[in-house]
């Protein structure tokens, strides 16, 4: 397993998030995050589960509403921009959910047309076949075109949410868990489909997990948030060969299983 | 002596009452809100045309068997029961006028509404409610589609153009049904039978009825879209969504059947 090389300096900003906090009710969960995404780059967020990383990501989408702070995506502060702009906004950021979010009643070709079909209108049938087509080639399941999202499994079905966003052709890609609750061979499979899609779709992606084999893999660096904030970022190995008590058992964990 | 115990929750009891106002209010805004939503975007481009078709077939197709026997068995027994009350005035010439009336201005618009808010309001609500929990709405958020109008604006359109159908199809058939009665009790012919049941229904009868399937119609897609679109994390919130949809959307119903029954008569003779 090799370690990814780490971002050029110098390299433009995509994402900007400053001192970005959040409570639900009493309990902050955010703390005034500062990060930085770099166009081209794969960041990967570590962090305990209900530490904030899944909202973190729902706040750059414009899902969640961040009590205060900065959160400039593509130049575009997402708490000041009307609802069509922030429509606009989305196009160029796909979001893969940590449980696929395929929709169920449609078949795998309505689920992948159904971005394309609202978003593009100008296309015609033909055009939108070969966009799938390809999204699905891309994700090694054209075979899969007819099939109902119950009919997959797990790690099947993560691919298709992947190709789903990957339709419209992001600059941005939002990865929620994507290696949760799958066995080693599909996690290994899945990490490489996201190194393939910043390779070959030219994304900028943040990757959050808690699966350390998947943020070496994919990473090109790594971001720990913890007590809500981002207080450790670098390179994988920068961040697990420092003796530091809050890392370690969060490394020896994820190691020792 | 009697040991009086002390209540640990004094201070927070006058604040009680309180709070529920305001949560209600609250609620009632945001039912406000989600209601001129759909107004706002319900009829502005780009519209979901596919999908309105597909739900109104959905919904129509839903409640059609269960409103064909509901309502055929409504006049059955309704004429059944009318028949000895207009016998003792030797009136049972009106016996076809009165069922029509009855069904027209009154039972097929309320039969069809509740078997709706049961099957169809529900299931709207559970869909919807899942598809909240699963993040299914959100996916169609952030893929720059706006999933108001995907699902609620096409359920709602689809309800309310599909339930005064579905009532104008009750009030027939369950004129069949008063007609097998009367046919068996009295050998009367079809063509009598309703020749004296439309004749006594009005332009205004038909015009009210139409107007309570379209108020009943929104109101019970509406609050089905309402509670399973703002359904709560977790599969207990679906069941929640599914039963607030029906309960309210019945007792809603009512509320304005009352409403227009009275609303109506004004303008009658």
């Amino acid at each position: 397993m090799e370690q990814k090389s780490e971002t050029p300096p110098n390299t433009p900003t995509v994402i900007e998030i400053k001192d970005l906090r959040i409570a639900f009710g009493d309990f902050e969960v955010l703390k005034g995050a500062s990060l930085n995404l770099y166009k081209g780059e794969n960041l990967v967020v570590l962090g305990k589960s209900g530490t904030g990383k899944s909202v973190l990501i729902k706040i750059i989408s414009g899902l969640l509403k961040a009590d205060s702070g900065l959160v400039k995506v593509l130049g575009n502060t997402v708490d000041n921009i009307s609802y069509k702009e922030l429509l606009k906004l989305r196009l160029r950021i796909g979001f893969s959910f940590q449980n696929s979010a395929l929709y169920d009643s449609m078949t795998i070709r309505e689920n992948l047309e159904f971005p394309l079909v609202r978003n593009r209108r100008e296309l015609k049938k033909q055009q939108i076949n070969v966009a799938v087509e390809e999204v699905l080639e891309a994700v090694g399941l054209a075979q899969t075109i007819n099939q109902m999202p119950a009919e997959l499994s797990g790690g099947q079905r993560k691919r298709i949410g992947i190709a789903r966003t990957l339709i419209l052709k992001p600059e941005i890609m939002l990865y929620d868990e994507p290696t949760a609750g799958l066995d080693p061979i599909t996690c290994f499979e899945i990490n490489n489909l996201i190194n393939q899609v910043q390779q070959q779709y030219k994304t900028s992606s943040i990757i959050i997990t808690h699966d350390l084999t998947c943020a070496k893999e994919v990473g090109n660096r790594v971001a720990m948030l913890l007590d809500g904030k981002f207080d450790r970022q670098g390179t994988f190995d920068a961040i697990f060969s420092q003796p530091d008590a809050q890392i370690k058992p969060f490394y020896d964990y994820n190691f020792i299983q | 002596m009697k040991h009086k115990t002390p209540n640990l929750h004094a201070k927070s009891q006058p604040n009680k009452p309180l709070v529920w106002f305001l949560r209600m209010f609250i609620t009632l805004y945001d039912v406000y809100r989600f209601t001129l939503r759909f107004f706002k975007e319900g009829f502005l481009p780009p519209y979901e045309g596919k999908e309105l078709i597909k739900q109104c077939y959905n919904i129509g197709l839903k409640t059609l068997p269960l409103i064909s026997v509901t309502g055929f068995i409504t006049g059955i027994v309704f004429t059944k029961q009318s028949r000895p009350s207009l016998a003792e005035f030797g009136a049972q010439s009106w016996l076809p006028s009165l069922v029509g009336i009855a069904l027209l201005r009154t039972l097929a618009p309320l039969l069809t509404a509740l078997i709706s808010a049961g099957k169809v309001g529900s299931s709207i609500g559970a869909e919807l409610g899942s598809m909240r929990v699963t993040e299914q709405i959100d996916a169609m958020e952030v893929s720059a589609t706006n999933p108001f109008k995907f699902l609620v604006t096409t359920r709602v359109l689809a309800t309310t153009i599909t339930l005064p159908i579905l009532t104008f199809y009750t009030a027939f058939i369950g004129l069949l049904g008063a007609l097998l009665n009367v046919t068996v009790s009295e050998n009367t012919s079809y063509k009598i039978f309703f020749e004296s049941a439309l004749e006594q229904i009005t332009f205004l009868d038909i015009t009210a009825s139409t107007i309570k399937a379209v108020l009943f119609g929104f109101t019970i897609s509406m609050v089905g879209c309402y509670q399973g679109y703002n359904s709560l994390k977790g599969t207990e919130g679906v069941g929640k969504a599914a039963n607030s949809a029906v309960v309210i959307g019945m007792f809603l119903v009512f509320i304005e059947e009352v409403i227009t029954v009275q609303f109506f008569a004004l303008f009658r003779p």
